[in-house]
């Protein structure tokens, strides 16, 4: 039996059918792992590596890259807070500083209820609302304080459960229409574009 | 210099509840400009671009159209749209893959018909949860309405676009790492030459990259007309901008302007716009263009925004985000923060960068907090120079993209500005500012 659920992985082959080449679904297939588990677990690397036709070190290897992705495991809730230029101006490092003594954590930890992981961030692209914040990628601006307390008990009591869903920033989104039943057309790219790369490597190589 | 009455090319519709939703889209003219589009051949769509002399709008500001009309002919070109929106203090394109994602489907329709391209790519910040979800809203309503898909609006025309989350890594904004990140692997930007995708992109194949915020001025420009277009702003800064407000202002926010008509004084005091500095302080510095631009000063407010203007100052408008720094600010800590950042985000491959970046930000720290020496300010600069040659503006370059060599931007301009403050956290061995 697969380790990633029968959801996921059909989601993850509708993701491999949309691109010319299966690499490219790698990242949000990533996403989709980390919805049901919260981070990568090594047994889902293996089967997005068979998924995408990459060694599981290929995955990791380009995994290990992205700051949202995840080699190891984070609580239910992601708690990132952006310290970057325009939140620092407006009081961000006092906002991490009180975070950090609500939570019990540094930035990086996790709380023994596993609940919450606490994130130093960088700029979330909210700057007209700084200091903010992002849990699991949903945004909070203007975070007080007592707004950061008010978002964690609303957190805690499940009350933010429509506003934040649990991991994945796919979680949401679902492709309707599109080409991509179009199976031929893509096979039909694929096939042209490696016969240009074997062209390429045949008849136009000789400089070596 | 007064302010114009806004143009609303690109916010429109932003006053509005359901500015998402196709429903609000098509009754605000939404797709209008793309039923005129397939109406027209693709070379006269492109010319149109050609002729309203839009500046992309994600840093850089190459025109559009001569990015255009390098893509080398090939079988398979690409479209992609750079929506990896990362520099700090830069948020519009944000509001406009939220609020308006249909401008930017739209947008991205007619360039794909311009370009005679049938696959597109929208890369989306992975942190723009929402954003990919009312992005991928926008497209099946598109699909559905016969604005995207096959044989689009009954033209013969079809085009698939695929949104795309990237996984939070600031280097991803410049455009051979994103496409490198888009096939899947590690966002290592790829060495120059060739210095355009256009002949060697995505799989190798030739790709147009745009950013979101020039793919939405599209279907206006179409509707309205290049004239129009270029009847507003002034030179080669042509129609509205959005300008990104953030730091010490009273009002901070996304605000679109006319290119060159409105000043930073404007921008930063004026009542309708950021209405001043915060609690009364007086403005010590600015950032004009992203924080990889160097800084200006009080005596630069009537500078007005536009590309060329503000390049005059040695600087950049970048990707039109403006950062305002009040006088009780630390500037060696700002300068620290910035530095923390790039030294954060450097992709690793190249030594000036990995290694000059992490020396940077340990001297700065060092200063910060009151073991600084006198002779590290000379220490900054070499270090600087050696990623920079010269620390001079626009960048020399030592490395494979410009993230290295936008390091020694905020350092040296706060040692040029600010040196008295320096030296005074090593001479009292603390920050004055507490």
């Amino acid at each position: 039996m697969s380790h990633l659920s029968e959801d996921v992985l059909a989601r993850a082959r509708e993701l491999v059918g949309l691109y010319p080449h299966p690499r490219s679904a790698l990242i949000p297939i990533c996403h989709l792992a980390q919805e049901q588990d919260g981070w990568l677990r090594p047994e889902a690397i293996t089967e997005i590596a068979d998924m995408v036709g990459l060694t599981p070190a290929e995955v990791l290897g380009t995994a290990s890259f992205y700051d949202m992705l995840h080699t190891e495991p984070v609580g239910r809730y992601l708690v990132s807070i952006c310290t970057n230029i325009a939140c620092m101006l407006r009081g961000a490092y006092d906002l991490l500083e009180h975070a950090e003594q609500r939570l019990g954590v540094r930035p990086g930890g996790t709380t023994e209820d596993g609940l919450f992981t606490l994130e130093d961030a960088e700029c979330l692209a909210d700057c007209g609302r700084a200091p903010c914040l992002q849990v699991n990628h949903r945004y909070f601006g203007n975070v007080t304080p007592e707004a950061f307390d008010q978002v964690i008990d609303d957190l805690t009591a499940g009350r933010l459960d429509s506003e934040v869903p649990t991991h994945g920033t796919l979680i949401r989104v679902r492709r309707e229409g599109g080409l991509r039943v179009d199976g031929q057309q893509i096979a039909e790219e694929r096939a042209a574009m490696a016969e240009r790369r074997a062209e390429a490597a045949g008849g136009g190589g000789g400089g070596a | 210099m007064a302010i114009t009455e806004p143009p609303k090319i690109l916010t429109s519709r932003l006053a509005f509840e359901d500015s998402h939703r196709l429903e609000r889209y098509l009754a605000t003219g939404g797709y209008q400009g793309l039923r005129k589009a397939l109406a027209m051949t693709p070379e006269q769509v492109a010319a149109e671009v050609d002729a309203a002399s839009l500046l992309g709008r994600g840093g850089a500001g190459f025109p559009a159209g001569r990015k255009w009309s390098m893509l080398r002919k090939g079988p398979i070109p690409y479209l992609v749209v750079n929506g990896d929106e990362s520099e700090p203090a830069t948020f519009k394109d944000h509001v406009l893959v939220e609020r308006d994602p249909h401008q930017l489907v739209e947008g991205v329709v007619i360039a794909a018909y311009a370009l005679q391209v049938a696959r597109a790519f929208i890369y989306l910040r992975g942190e723009f949860a929402l954003g990919l979800e009312r992005v991928q809203g926008a497209l099946n309503e598109a699909y559905a309405h016969g604005a995207l898909g096959r044989d689009i609006f009954g033209s013969g025309f079809s085009l698939d676009i695929v949104v795309h989350p990237g996984a939070g890594a600031y280097i991803c904004g410049e455009e051979t790492a994103l496409l490198e990140s888009l096939e899947g692997k590690r966002g290592f930007p790829r060495i120059k030459p060739p210095y355009f995708p256009a002949a060697i992109g995505l799989y190798g194949e030739p790709t147009v990259v745009n950013n979101v915020e020039t793919m939405s001025n599209l279907p206006w420009i179409i509707s309205n007309g290049a004239a129009a277009f270029t009847a507003l702003g002034e030179g080669r800064s042509t129609g509205t901008r959005l300008f990104a407000l953030a730091g010490h202002v009273r009002n901070p926010g996304v605000y679109e302007l006319e290119m060159v008509k409105t000043t930073f004084r404007d921008l930063i005091y004026a009542p309708v716009l950021g209405g001043g500095i915060l609690h009364g302080r007086e403005l010590k510095a600015l950032i004009p263009g992203g924080v990889s631009a160097p800084w200006l000063g009080p005596e630069h407010l009537d500078v007005p925004l536009g590309q060329d203007e503000v390049a005059a100052c040695d600087t950049m408008l970048g990707s039109g985000s403006i950062v305002a720094m009040d006088d009780h600010t630390c500037v060696v800590r700002a300068a620290w923060r910035i530095t923390h950042f790039f030294w954060r985000e450097s992709c690793g491959q190249c030594t000036p960068c990995r290694e000059g970046g992490g020396w940077l930000e340990k001297i700065l720290r060092r200063i910060e907090g009151g073991a600084g020496r006198e002779e590290d300010l000379d220490l900054l600069m070499d270090a600087c120079d050696n990623i920079a040659p010269g620390v001079s503006w626009p960048p020399q370059q030592t490395t494979i993209c410009v993230l290295g060599p936008s390091i020694p931007s905020s350092i040296a301009s706060a040692i040029r500005m600010f040196r008295d403050e320096f030296l005074l956290h090593v001479k009292e061995g603390a920050c004055p500012h507490g």
